[in-house]
């Protein structure tokens, strides 16, 4: 165990969401207000207990749909004066600014650091279909340190990349398509109970393979949903969290390791950055994975699920297929829920913070019909190839 | 749809433009005798300068691949096969490319290639047909 584990200082103790809507008519700025207010009154705090922001990835100065709102418009928007701010791509992956935020707490510049996450695709594609194509990125010719490996040869989706890695891992491991569709199957049971998801009819086994080829071995029901939403997640400090109405909700052990290359085709193809983070977390604490009662894992494409499952030791590496195999393990009624919400797949992709505000409303017993059994230990993990967080929560 | 093609600088010309002389260029290190990938000023793996463009076979094998089949943009020419094809000459040295000239059905993991360069502008695109 190391001498100090930072992120212990720091509990969660409020939350808040926009609607999820497809498309949304309001801006992305007044989802995020509503988000944000949502979460500081949840957390029984006022706008001028906040004193710091946090945000993956900011709006890169562009307010592009992918995340039109940063920290800067944010602080402008709801008059906020805070100690320390911050925003940007490069980092663990959907959870770095619940990672960043949480190092502002424990290093003594703030007590109260609100992170959000605000996404408007849906209504960017109302007017641009190619609104999110990978070579739209960049104007003119290739400069991006990532994409210009890929974009020459017509990749033009993260999912080109994530079928590679669905495929290895078929190879290497005999992963079925039956297998992987339980990733989506089980999204879809949770997304019928979840009155804010955007697919809520029923789907069959049927349903899933005869959906269309995206690129293979990833069909369309492999792929998540976009939306136009925003998540908010209000951090503490610990002493202060305890005047809280809500039960506090330590952050017991991050994982934001990368030991490997950044880069999505050097990298490990069925490891990606998701084990470094998973050995980092579980190194951070005495918790085991037999202790998690709940997991919301990344599924903006369902192979990513399996491999955090397999990251974080949920179950052995390889054997995320068989694990759940018919869907049992994984319900809400399982041993081990996952994505109760309907994860991204059929809930939308409000991109990250959706599985931290999922995973606190289960741990308060907030979550309504799809309410699982209590439990004190959830883990959240986002991202896929090179990105890769991951949060231990611990409701004491 | 023309492809999007990469910004060439001082760093990555030589793995864009190699094909001009039908040679693939790899960055290698002199000093720890390792290629790397994607190219850059120093080694990744012992920080050396001692570092430069490198032909090599132009063979190796499909270490992952995927048939395309969604319209992202118009006249994508769907499908398509997009591949990470692994080096003979070292493993892990491996890149993302095309192969073409097969039926999508027909590529496999494991697939032995060899480089095969097409053209747009100043940039000969490395892409792989079935050794
Ligand atoms: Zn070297």
């Amino acid at each position: 165990m190391l001498d100090r584990v930072y992120e212990k200082d720091v509990a969660i103790t409020g939350i808040g969401q926009s609607e999820i809507a497809r498309p949304s008519q309001l801006s992305g700025m007044r989802l995020t207000v509503d988000a944000c207010l949502e979460a500081i009154a949840d957390a029984g705090l006022k706008r001028s207990d906040i004193d710091g922001i946090a945000c993956w990835p900011g709006d890169n100065n562009n307010g592009n749909s992918f995340s039109p709102v940063g920290p800067n418009a944010l602080q402008n928007a709801l008059g906020l004066q805070v100690n320390w701010f911050g925003g940007g791509y490069e980092g663990p992956g959907p959870l770095a600014g619940i990672i960043n935020g949480a190092m502002a707490i424990a290093s003594g510049l703030c007590r109260n650091v609100l992170v959000f996450r605000t996404i408007t695709e849906s209504t960017a594609r109302q007017s641009n279909k190619e609104a999110s194509a990978l070579s739209n990125k960049t104007q003119g010719r290739d400069s991006s340190f990532a994409w210009q490996w890929y974009t020459p040869f017509n990749v033009l989706s993260a999912s080109n990349l994530i079928a590679m890695y669905a495929q290895r891992h078929f190879h290497d491991y005999g992963t079925t398509p039956e297998q992987l569709a339980q990733i989506a199957l089980n999204a879809r049971r949770n997304a019928q109970v979840n009155p804010k998801a955007i697919y809520r009819t029923p789907m069959t086994m049927d349903d899933y393979m005869q959906s269309r080829m995206i690129s293979s071995p990833l069909r369309m029901f492999d792929c998540d949903v976009h939306c136009d939403a925003s998540t908010a997640i209000v951090l503490s400090r610990k002493d202060v969290a305890r005047d809280a109405p809500n039960p506090p909700i330590r952050i017991e052990a991050i994982g934001s390791a990368l030991n490997q290359p950044w880069s999505w085709d050097q990298i490990s193809l069925t490891e990606g950055a998701a084990f470094d983070a998973g050995k980092m977390m579980w190194s951070r604490t005495d918790l085991k994975p037999s202790d998690v009662g709940a997991a919301q894992l990344y599924d903006g494409f369902s192979i990513l699920t399996m491999i955090w499952l397999e990251a974080l030791n949920l179950c052995p590496k390889g054997e995320s297929g068989s694990f759940v195999e018919g869907g049992h393990r994984i319900a809400r009624d399982g041993p081990l829920p996952i994505n109760t919400n309907g994860g991204q797949l059929s809930g939308g992709r409000t991109h990250g913070l959706g599985y931290v505000h999922e995973a606190c409303l289960q741990l308060w017993g907030k979550a309504g019909d799809r309410q699982i059994a209590e439990h004190q230990v959830a883990v959240t993990a986002a991202g896929g190839g090179p990105l890769g967080g991951s949060l231990l929560l611990v409701k004491d | 749809m023309p492809r999007k093609l990469p910004a060439l600088n001082a760093d990555n010309r030589a793995f864009w433009q190699g094909g001009k002389s039908d040679a693939l260029l790899m960055h290698y290190c002199h000093s720890c005798t390792r290629f790397f990938h994607p190219p850059g000023p120093v080694c990744p793996n012992c920080a050396s300068f001692d570092v430069n463009p490198r032909r090599v076979s132009g063979r190796g094998k499909v270490a992952s691949f995927t048939i395309n089949h969604q319209p992202w943009v118009p006249e994508l020419n769907e499908p398509f096969v997009i591949a990470i094809v692994e080096l003979e000459e070292q493993a892990g040295l491996r890149f993302v490319t095309n192969i073409e000239d097969l039926a999508v059905e027909d590529v496999f993991i494991g697939m032995p290639v060899r480089v095969r360069f097409r053209q747009e502008d100043d940039v000969w695109l490395p892409l792989f047909i079935k050794e």
